[in-house]
């Protein structure tokens, strides 16, 4: 009885401790990588315990950078599932040290936890069958639109809706495959949703040419690694890791690779060539939330 | 994990010129608009179901086992789709029903396959000799069931039928994915936008402990109002 309420009481301390991550990291000779299942190119799941993507592959690379600063001659790198409903409280417990998928960088979750450089602009769009006449937002007045449950896309068209008094019915996939069906099967005229999720899913679709991006872009969100509060050092590390593969031209490899050529499992091809605001961002890498990039 | 509550964020504009409260309260609204109708397809249809089973007529009999096999061997979720999907594929007119009637019907007809079970069950837990007195006394089928089989019957099987009500409140759940606003979709997207996942389900979970829990009180409330003394279930 007494053992286990001394291993409570040190489990309890570990997690209000200060955070020390690369002492943690030196010390167990492993680091915890947060992976996400379907997150598009940035980061999915092939099965069987493999998880590769752009943002996955960079954060090996960071693992790497971290061993090289560390002087461990061994890191083991572990991957960690998370899921939208989990990461934020996995990374603040210690479960995961570093999230690298599809994070928004937001104003709320700066709160609870910090985020590295910005390494991927998220622009939200608009896809359509090529043959709906449809070109931009205004013309979805009397549309009905589709977006998936569980992403800001859906408060961002909200939003929109109000500001532009563009009046269209909504309807939500419970998730992005479920989405795109709706489009497909037109349930919807419309899929409002991050542009390499829609690139992604026309690109498997069966016939790729029926569909097209249009339109203005909604909404830029910044995507970024997250990691715990409060540790400089260990941001210092990831950020000095990212800016370095931004200098060499790393990152931009990575980009092409996950997002211009041919991907598994399907060896299909994104087709999403990089943005001029992801440009942007690695021109100048920083870790402004998205309530900075809010338009006017 | 040392965070503190923010119940705040309830109170909060979700962006559409409503709270995240007003909104919930609608997800709620609409939980049980889905569950409340699809019990009353699920016990009008799963009672006809269950006493065609025991009827005398082969016919009759083998529509209500085929109706009751059919769905309970397909899952929930996979119905849900079947409605939704790949029915309205078929029959074109059917894609301008809208999804919270699809999700009614399929989730009322996946319950009624389960209340037909437990009607069949308990029209057979009666003893054999009160069919044959009714019909001896010179009523006819149906009126043998009306007056003397059905009465009886439903008495016994109201507790099996109070699970399957609270059930239902339950599995209205897969509403949510055929775009029905209701308060699972309203926990995965308030999550997802206040980044206040914890708050948002614990609120959620009381609302669906509350609605279940309201058809639990009314269904003892009527198991006692209809016992009758010195019967199955009237022993307290």
């Amino acid at each position: 009885m007494k053992k286990t309420l001394l291993a409570l009481v040190a489990v309890l301390a570990v997690g209000v401790a200060h955070a020390d991550t690369l002492k943690k990291i030196k010390d167990s000779g492993s680091i915890t990588l947060g992976a996400r299942e379907s997150s598009g190119a940035l980061a999915y799941t092939l099965g069987d315990g493999k998880y590769v993507g752009f943002h996955t592959e960079m954060s090996q690379r960071i693992a790497a950078d971290l061993q090289k600063q560390l002087g461990l001659p061994k890191l083991d790198v572990k991957f960690q599932v998370v899921t939208s409903q989990n990461r934020v409280p996995l990374v603040q417990n210690g479960t995961v040290d570093l999230e690298c998928g599809s994070t928004t960088n937001n104003a709320t979750r700066q709160k609870d936890v910090s985020f590295a450089v910005t390494t991927y602009m998220e622009e939200v769009r608009i896809a359509v069958k090529a043959n709906s006449g449809i070109n931009s937002i205004k013309d979805l007045t009397g549309k009905t639109v589709a977006t998936t449950t569980g992403t800001t896309s859906v408060q961002t068209l909200r939003k929109h809706e109000r500001a532009n008094n563009v009046d269209f019915k909504e309807v939500f996939g419970k998730d992005h495959a479920d989405s795109f069906l709706l489009l497909e099967s037109g349930r919807a005229d419309a899929f409002v949703m991050d542009g390499q999720i829609l690139a992604g899913n026309i690109s498997k679709a069966k016939n790729p040419a029926d569909f097209k991006i249009v339109g203005e872009v909604l909404s830029i969100e910044p995507i970024a690694c997250m990691l715990r509060k409060d540790d400089p050092a260990f941001k210092k590390a990831v950020d000095d890791s990212i800016k370095g593969m931004i200098k060499s031209g790393e990152l931009a490899k990575l980009y092409d690779k996950w997002f211009m050529q041919p991907i598994p499992p399907s060896n299909t091809k994104v087709g999403l060539p990089l943005s001029q605001a992801t440009k942007d961002a690695w021109a100048n890498p920083n870790d402004r939330p998205m309530e900075d990039f809010a338009k006017k | 994990m040392g965070q503190t509550w923010d119940w705040q964020i309830f109170l909060r504009d979700d962006g559409g010129g409503r709270t995240y409260l007003e909104w919930m309260m609608s997800a709620w609204g609409w939980t049980l608009s889905v569950a409340v109708l699809a019990l009353v397809v699920a016990l009008v249809v799963g009672s006809l179901v269950g006493i065609l089973r025991t009827v005398p007529h082969k016919g009759l009999a083998f529509f209500g086992e085929a109706w009751t096999e059919l769905f309970r061997n397909i899952p929930l979720l996979v119905q849900v789709f079947l409605w939704y999907h790949v029915i309205p594929g078929i029959f074109l007119s059917l894609r301008n029903v809208p999804s919270f009637i699809l999700v009614v019907f399929a989730l009322g007809f996946f319950t009624s396959a389960r209340v037909s079970e437990q009607v069949k069950a308990g029209i057979q837990a009666l003893p054999k000799g009160q069919r044959y007195a009714g019909l001896a006394m010179g009523l006819t089928l149906p009126q043998t069931y009306r007056y003397v089989l059905l009465p009886m019957a439903f008495r016994i099987v109201i507790p099996p039928l109070t699970s399957e009500s609270m059930n239902i409140i339950k599995n209205s759940a897969v509403a949510f994915a055929v775009s029905v606003a209701e308060l699972t979709m309203f926990a995965m997207q308030a999550q997802e936008e206040t980044s206040r996942g914890v708050e948002v389900y614990l609120a959620v979970t009381g609302l669906y402990f509350v609605s279940a829990f309201v058809i639990n009180r009314i269904a003892l409330f009527i198991e006692h109002k209809v016992q009758i003394p010195g019967t199955l279930g009237a022993g307290r």
